[in-house]
């Protein structure tokens, strides 16, 4: 059942992709202000969400491992290479936002980059979780996946920060897609289509990546634990 | 004021009071930075107004990263860390101790600063000065907090001296920019400054709290 789910799963990304990219490019209609550039919303939004959740996975994570690393080392193992993987593709998935952003900045404002609250809270969210990933490198054993846990905890609640940001303060950004105000928002449904099944198709592939990352990692603690062994077998 | 912070402040004061390492390094190092700046920017006039604010925060946030690497690095020598971690004691306290007295040290650096800062860019406050004795403390205490916080998981890991500001600076640039604007409106009087003061509070409120919630994980961490 597990193996059918592993090659199906992959499969139907792959066709998602497809229809996304379908919609968006063929079937969702030009933006009457912005004519075709504004195409480009329908891989930096899903992006942007996938990043936030996947950031979000690696806070789990991190609160997982830091709730079981005395009671239970087997589950803290997994919640630890949940908060890498997350934080790791979400650090990927914020580069392409990153990325797709300026390049349609430039052409619907005029400009590649603006200090406005959203664009510079993106940035730094992209900053502290480079920086996690950086404090993974630098510390060692077991306690590094502690101190990590710590900063991952730190890193995201910076995200509401981010997040509410676009509220509270003046913004050049526009008001989200959802749950934005009444003036906010796409008014054509075949635009919205587009993006829902961009979304998703982006959600599904991110999703891939993200658990082929947390099997290599969990394939990487086991023999990392075997080494262990084999090394305290020796000396004994 | 338990007993416990009380003996770990005043131990730290004793020996910044006994050989001023860090506050005369901080000084030093801080007035280099806004040295640097005025060579680099040629502030004069209404341009000096606008990046005051700003040099003195970053001149502040670089200095006092060399004296938050000392601070438990000092901690090293001799296992007194160990001892500290074998101590029945709360991690809180002696987290809270650290923070209050680099606290005073970063504040007395911006005090000393002041005076010399007005003078090279020839400043002028325009909004209400009195509230820069809220918005620099409040900035500084950000800083300090987590940058306590950070120095004692960054001493944990290998390369500890480089480790600090790569993850203290990212966390901070919230705080850095509420105090920045903050400061900057009060030198040019353009805007009202309260919005980045309640930002700064609840920063400061919100990574104050979880820095105790989660000293003694790091502080432990085995």
């Amino acid at each position: 059942m597990k193996k059918v789910l592993l090659t199906l799963f992959p499969l139907v990304t792959v066709l998602l992709m497809v229809q996304g990219y379908h919609q968006a490019i063929y079937v969702a209609p030009d933006d009457a202000m912005q004519g075709y550039v504004f195409r480009i919303i329908y891989y930096h939004v899903p992006s942007a969400s996938v990043a936030f959740l996947f950031f979000f996975i690696s806070l789990i994570g991190s609160v997982g491992f830091l709730a079981f690393r005395r009671s239970s080392p087997n589950r803290a193992q997994i919640a630890d290479a949940w908060a890498l993987a997350g934080a790791e593709v979400g650090v990927v998935f914020c580069t392409v936002v990153l990325t797709t952003g300026p390049l349609w900045g430039r052409r619907a404002w005029g400009i590649w980059w603006t200090w406005d609250a959203r664009l510079t809270t993106t940035l730094v969210l992209w900053l502290i979780y480079v920086s996690y990933l950086l404090l993974r490198r630098f510390a060692a054993g077991p306690q590094m996946q502690t101190l990590a846990a710590v900063l991952g905890i730190f890193g995201a609640l910076d995200v509401p920060i981010v997040y509410m940001s676009n509220r509270w303060w003046r913004t050049q950004h526009p008001a989200p897609v959802f749950g934005g105000d009444q003036d906010s928002g796409m008014k054509d449904p075949t635009m919205v289509h587009a993006l829902l099944w961009n979304m998703l198709a982006w959600f599904c592939w991110g999703m891939l990546v993200l658990f082929l990352r947390y099997q290599v990692e969990r394939r990487h603690q086991q023999y990392a634990a075997i080494e262990a062994r084999e090394a305290l077998e020796a000396s004994a | 004021m338990s007993s416990t912070l009380w003996t770990h402040l005043a131990k730290d004061l004793r020996i910044e009071w006994r050989s001023k390492d860090a506050i005369n390094s901080m000084l030093f190092f801080a007035l280099l930075v806004v040295v640097l700046f005025s060579i680099s920017f040629d502030p004069r006039g209404a341009f000096a107004q606008q990046i005051a604010g700003g040099v003195l925060c970053v001149a502040t946030m670089f200095a006092s990263v060399s004296a938050l690497n000392q601070a438990w690095a000092r901690e090293i020598r001799h296992q007194v860390m160990d001892a500290q971690r074998m101590a029945p004691a709360s991690g809180a306290e002696l987290f809270l101790a650290k923070v209050l007295a680099n606290f005073l040290f970063v504040s007395i650096v911006q005090v000393a600063l002041a005076p010399v800062f007005l003078v090279m860019y020839n400043l002028r406050v325009a909004g209400q000065a009195w509230l820069l004795a809220l918005v620099l403390p409040l900035g500084t205490w950000a800083l300090v907090a987590n940058g306590t916080f950070f120095a004692a998981l960054a001493i944990r890991s290998r390369n500890r001296e480089l480790l600090l500001p790569l993850i203290l600076f990212p966390i901070f640039l919230p705080a850095l920019l509420g105090m920045v604007q903050a400061t900057t409106s009060i030198l040019t009087g353009d805007s009202d400054p309260w919005l980045w003061i309640k930002m700064l509070t609840g920063y400061d409120i919100i990574f104050t709290t979880v820095s105790l919630l989660l000293f003694d994980v790091v502080f432990h961490a085995e």
